[in-house]
């Protein structure tokens, strides 16, 4: 994806956080503790973390964000609120500016449209646009229409005026539970939906999406990748789908806490039983972490203690993140197995074993074969001469026969 | 014509027979090793090999070199050659010692030898077994043999009444004597049959007992044959190049009927074809060819047979060979499949070792202090003559 | 050529008779599989390689971890716990992997890899059985398990030496040692349970059931096709339990269902089976060929006895005058004939 750092025209952040801490009745300690989990969260290395918070408290001027809703439930949006430090979070959302979202917006109406119709004119290619929510492909989109537009319409408005999209959410990402069989809608997400309506950016540059897939996407990750982009002023590393690799790299299965009950066959058989209550893994529940990318195990959800988590607290990962595994395959149903590399760790089936000949071994035979050579051809050599000595005997013994006998 | 066995008489306790003791003692040393530690601690066996050398060579190769006796009764009792009577018994002595050192090694080969002796319970034995028609042949044919040999020790220790009841009996042994090892040196090679791919077609065959057979019966008379000229030459005895060169004649068509049955064989189930395919098996088929091919090429030619020296090597060609077939069969042409290997260890060689020189040593023993060499044939001129060894006649420096 | 001809030709009848008096040479007939006999199915593309298998097949045979020496050797560092890499005295149950290329997709064999689950084949006519001499192995008659008994076993190792997929393995570390080799568990399975491998498989890969029943599931996946779903049973035929999976596609054959006469353990693969490691084997299992040369030869001993006797005989008749020598005299033999 495109490194925005090189952008002539910077995204600039607003007014110095670190000055109203005390305001908001937030010590130095906790907001400190949370700029270091976020850093860890987006895999910095822990020396980067007085970056981060400088980042978060020097930076100046605020990013103008417009969310954008389409087929969604609003969970994203909700889960984002719903976080356990409002406080924190909030001021987070200080440091862009939300000039449009449907469900925080105070206007309705026709004031609420111009709003939207001014920060674009005024924010021209620095704008951040996060959609909530997928794009009906089917007639056209009607089945989605705000203020009388169609998702289609609104993104050949918006998105080529945006310096970056973000698709948060499985919806956005992929078309979510509305893409679930039989998709009466066509539901698809924004990457798709910009590939087949040909949007780009104003330029005709590919617009940089990141997508943040989850139902609903931890409200963390998208709090990272702001971070992320205020401290490096880079876009972090995405795989080809366009996710953020330091929260959709791994496997649920390969950082999964109940791991070693797998590789150790325990598993779970039924809700309540024995191994359900032992904590074991519950592969054979239907639990999706072995097909699913996310990092739910890791950074868990509300931020209450251990074990946030589907798996943690005793249900099957169903693979919100994942297309073709949410909503696509049955609850109950078991996981293909992508292991990273399994011929690795597996013996072949044909084992090499011992037993060959060693140097000691080697010589020791040569000095028998030797030996018995050597015995062999001295006996030849003597049997050589004791015939020597016969014939010369029985050739002497011979003649005085032959001179006494008449011819 | 009668006959006298006498000792030979002469130190015991040479240098060489030192040297045989001290290989006798290692070969204790990591047999104890062997029982303390398990067979692993001093050998290579493993689960893809788990014969080496000392079922293939200790038991199989050394039973078939111990077949001199069973050849010369063969040759004495059934076809009735009788001027090779005085052969027998150091022919005996030989198959004795190599059928009861068969036996010691293999009570140090199995891994639980302390049940050995389940092999003659009934409620364990499985009739459909080669393993168990070997071992039960092979211990009653060590049995016949010391009954076949027991008269050089009677005659000994002077024991006339005890002397005469074996003579009474000792036709029956023979016939055992004779029976016994054709049933048993055929099963060694029986032994391979189950093995199935893991042979080398070159060598698995169903015909696999007679080819055994043939072999094992050919390899004792080159045995007979080489610890003659081996008494010439070592232990001063004189050459007795007619009665061997005899022998030695009925190798040639032993071999010409083995490398006919075998070729044929080859040619009829066309597995001849292997060998031009690549690898090792088809170089060792034919170094055994060439050393077969070589002991019936001299052997037949009587000129050559009456030289001590082309003897001496067509024997010990003869013996190479039929061994060579053996270790092809059971080890080298063996091939459990990739990442197996084998080769024999250190340990290992020296228990086998061991046991050869161990047998070495009780040749020489029985053969200097027990009536087992046959003495010069009485002619006319020397009966007023002391009968004794000439031993100044022909070998100088001899020693042993 | 020195030997008499009368005499030669004596030999020869009195050997020709023998043999044609001997048993028949008719061949041993194969041996039938039991009709309650019961085995596992292996379904390689069904397997995960999770080896939850191995784990319990250690477990409830109270085997022993073991160290991999020659990892310990190449890192130059000792007591490195990890599983074998091979079937051995600790190991009655393995899951390896072939690989091919860069080893991407599962169960296809170009760029592609499999498991394979190793362990006793349970054979209908074992050549572990019919080779050791004391009954140390043995075929149940009604379950067709093929068991160890180390109170009979002299450790002569001719099993391993008969076994086509070198299966039965020995503790050559031990001064006291027995075979070693997967027995269906059957001490689970005398108190009505399972096989601990198929137990524990979360899969189905590892299917207990009767054979006859076992061959029909395999050819049913085989008329499989790639791409649909369909149920698969799991721990054994009639658990009740199962799951539904994708079918990833069979290579075209059920392993054991005649090789070596048939086994009691049935592969199923995607790629092909010497790929796996199994040895090419034809229908009949050399257990026969062995017993039918060794049945023919001496079968009630006929042979032996009548050969025998005719040796007797002759050496009696040709050793009579040592008999009635003094035995203070030099042994004598009479002479009948003398050719030069």
């Amino acid at each position: 994806m495109q490194d925005l750092a090189g952008d002539p025209d910077p995204i600039e952040i607003g007014p110095r956080l670190s000055d109203q801490l005390e305001l908001h009745g937030i010590s130095r300690r906790g907001f400190i503790q949370f700029a270091l989990g976020l850093t860890a969260a987006m895999g910095l290395p822990f020396g980067m973390a007085g970056r981060v918070l400088a980042a978060i408290e020097e930076t100046q001027g605020r990013p103008a964000v417009i969310w954008l809703h389409f087929q969604e439930c609003t969970g994203c949006t909700e889960s984002l609120l719903r976080a356990t430090h409002p406080t924190v979070e909030s001021l987070i959302l200080d440091l862009i500016s939300l000039d449009y979202s449907e469900t925080l917006l105070a206007a309705a109406g026709r004031q609420a449209e111009q709003a939207l119709a001014e920060s674009i004119a005024r924010n021209q290619r620095r704008f951040i646009l996060v959609v909530e929510g997928s794009v009906p492909m089917r007639d056209g989109g009607i089945y989605c229409k705000v203020a009388r537009k169609t998702p289609q319409q609104m993104l050949h408005e918006i998105a080529p005026q945006a310096a970056a999209v973000v698709a948060i959410g499985s919806c956005a990402s992929w078309g979510g539970v509305q893409s679930a069989a039989p998709n009466p809608t066509e539901a698809v997400g924004i990457p798709e939906a910009f590939a087949r309506e040909g949007i780009t950016r104003a330029d005709g540059a590919a617009l940089p999406v990141i997508t943040l897939p989850g139902c609903p996407a931890s409200p963390y990750n998208l709090l990272s990748t702001v971070l992320y982009y205020l401290t490096l002023q880079k876009l972090p590393a995405l795989d080809a789908k366009g996710r953020p690799l330091f929260a959709y790299g791994r496997l649920i299965h390969d950082h999964c806490e109940r791991r070693p009950h797998f590789d150790a066959g325990r598993f779970a058989e039924q809700f309540g039983d024995e191994g359900h209550r032992q904590g074991w893994c519950l592969y054979k529940l239907g639990c999706k972490g072995p097909e699913t990318h996310a990092n739910c195990p890791a950074i868990e959800f509300g931020d209450v203690g251990g074990n946030t988590w589907p798996v943690g607290i005793g249900h099957p990962c169903f693979g919100c993140t994942e297309q073709g595994v949410g909503f696509h395959k049955a609850l109950h149903e078991q996981a293909e197995v992508e292991s990273v590399a399994p011929p690795a760790l597996f013996p072949d089936v044909f084992a090499e074993h011992p037993g060959g000949a060693t140097l000691a071994s080697a010589a020791l035979a040569g000095a028998i074969g030797g030996g018995a050579l050597v015995y062999a051809v001295g006996a030849g050599q003597r049997l050589r001469a004791a015939e020597a000595a016969e014939a010369a005997r029985s050739s002497a013994v011979d003649q005085p026969k032959t001179e006494s006998e008449p011819r | 014509m009668t006959e006298v066995y006498r000792p030979l008489g002469g130190r015991l306790l040479t240098r060489e027979f030192y040297f045989l003791g001290v290989i006798v003692l290692i070969g204790a040393y990591f047999t104890l090793r062997r029982f303390l530690f398990g067979i692993g601690a001093v050998s290579n066996l493993s689960d893809g090999f788990p014969w080496g050398i000392w079922i293939t060579y200790d038991v199989v190769t050394g039973t078939a070199i111990a077949c001199g006796g069973y050849a010369m009764a063969l040759l004495v009792y059934l076809f009735n050659r009788g001027q090779f009577h005085p052969m027998i018994r150091a022919a005996l002595l030989t198959s004795v010692f190599g059928y009861t050192l068969a036996g010691a090694s293999i009570i140090v080969d199995v891994g639980r030898y302390w049940q050995l002796y389940n092999v003659f319970l009934p409620q364990y034995m499985n009739l459909n077994s080669v393993m168990l028609e070997v071992a039960l042949c092979v211990t009653l044919y060590t049995l016949v043999l010391w009954i076949e040999f027991s008269p050089a020790i009677l005659e000994a220790m002077r024991a006339k009444r005890a002397l005469r009841l074996v003579r009474h009996g000792l036709f029956f042994f023979i016939g055992l004597g004779i029976l016994l090892p054709t049933m048993h040196q055929s099963s060694l090679g029986s032994l391979l049959i189950i093995a199935g791919h893991k042979v080398h077609p070159l060598w698995q065959t169903p015909i696999i007992p007679l080819l055994f057979l043939i072999t094992a019966i050919a390899m004792g008379y080159g045995m007979v044959v080489f610890e003659s000229l081996y008494a010439a030459v070592h232990l001063g005895r004189r050459l007795e190049t007619d009665l061997v060169s005899r022998v030695a004649a009925v190798i040639p068509w032993l071999l010409i009927a083995y490398l006919v049955i075998r070729l044929g064989e080859l040619a009829l189930s066309g597995d001849l074809a292997y060998l031009g395919r690549p690898g090792r098996e088809p170089w060792l088929f034919a170094l055994e060819m060439v050393l077969f091919l070589y002991a019936t090429l001299v052997l037949l030619d009587p000129e050559r047979r009456r030289r001590p020296t082309q003897l001496f090597w067509s024997a010990l060609a003869v013996v190479l060979a039929g061994a060579l077939y053996r270790f092809d069969a059971f080890l080298i042409a063996y091939n459990p499949g990739p990442g197996w290997h084998y080769f024999p260890a250190v340990g290992e060689m020296m228990i086998t070792l061991a046991i050869v020189a161990f047998e070495v040593m009780a040749y020489l023993f029985f053969v200097k202090k027990t009536p087992i060499l046959a003495v010069a044939p009485q002619t006319e001129s020397t009966l007023t003559a002391r009968a004794s060894y000439p031993e100044h006649t022909t070998m100088r420096g001899a020693s042993a | 050529m020195n030997i008499d001809r009368r005499d030669f030709l004596k030999v020869a009848l009195a050997g020709a008779t023998t043999a044609l008096t001997a048993g028949s040479a008719v061949a041993r007939p194969p041996r039938e599989l039991p009709p309650d006999a019961v085995g596992i199915l292996y379904d390689a593309t069904l397997c995960i390689g999770c080896k939850a298998c191995e784990v319990a097949c250690k477990t409830t045979n109270a085997l022993p971890r073991e160290t991999d020496p020659a990892l310990e050797q190449a890192k130059g560092v000792q007591d490195i716990w990890d599983a074998s890499r091979d079937l051995d005295s600790r190991t009655l149950n393995k899951i390896k992997a072939y690989a091919q290329g860069t080893a991407a997709v599962k169960d296809r064999d170009h760029d592609g890899y499999s498991f394979i689950k190793r362990a006793c084949m349970h054979c209908v006519d074992p050549n572990c059985v019919s080779a050791c001499p004391v009954r140390a192995l043995t075929k149940d008659p009604v379950t067709g398990i093929v068991g160890y008994n180390p109170d009979a076993c002299i450790g002569c190792r001719y099993c391993q030496l008969a076994c086509p997929f070198n299966i039965p393995k020995f503790q050559y570390d031990k001064p006291f040692p027995r075979i070693v080799k997967c027995e269906m568990c059957r001490h689970l399975q005398a108190k009505g349970e399972i096989p601990a491998c198929c137990a524990a498989c979360p899969t189905g890969a590892s299917l207990f059931g009767r054979v006859s029943d076992l061959l029909e599931e395999g050819h049913r996946r085989l008329s499989f096709k790639p791409g649909e779903h369909q149920d698969y049973p799991i721990h054994s035929l009639d658990s009740g339990k199962g799951r539904s999976a994708e079918v990833r596609g069979y290579y075209p054959h059920l392993y054991g269902e005649t090789e070596t006469g048939g086994t009691q353990c049935l592969l199923l693969a995607g790629v092909p089976f010497e790929n796996l490691g199994l040895p090419p084997l034809g229908p009949e299992s050399s257990a026969r060929l062995s017993e039918t040369i060794q049945h023919s030869l001496y079968q009630g001993l006929v042979a032996p006895t009548l050969l025998l006797g005719g040796l007797v005989y002759t050496v009696y008749r040709r050793t009579e005058a040592e008999r009635h020598d003094d035995p203070g005299a030099p042994t004598a033999i009479k002479e009948e004939r003398r050719h030069d």
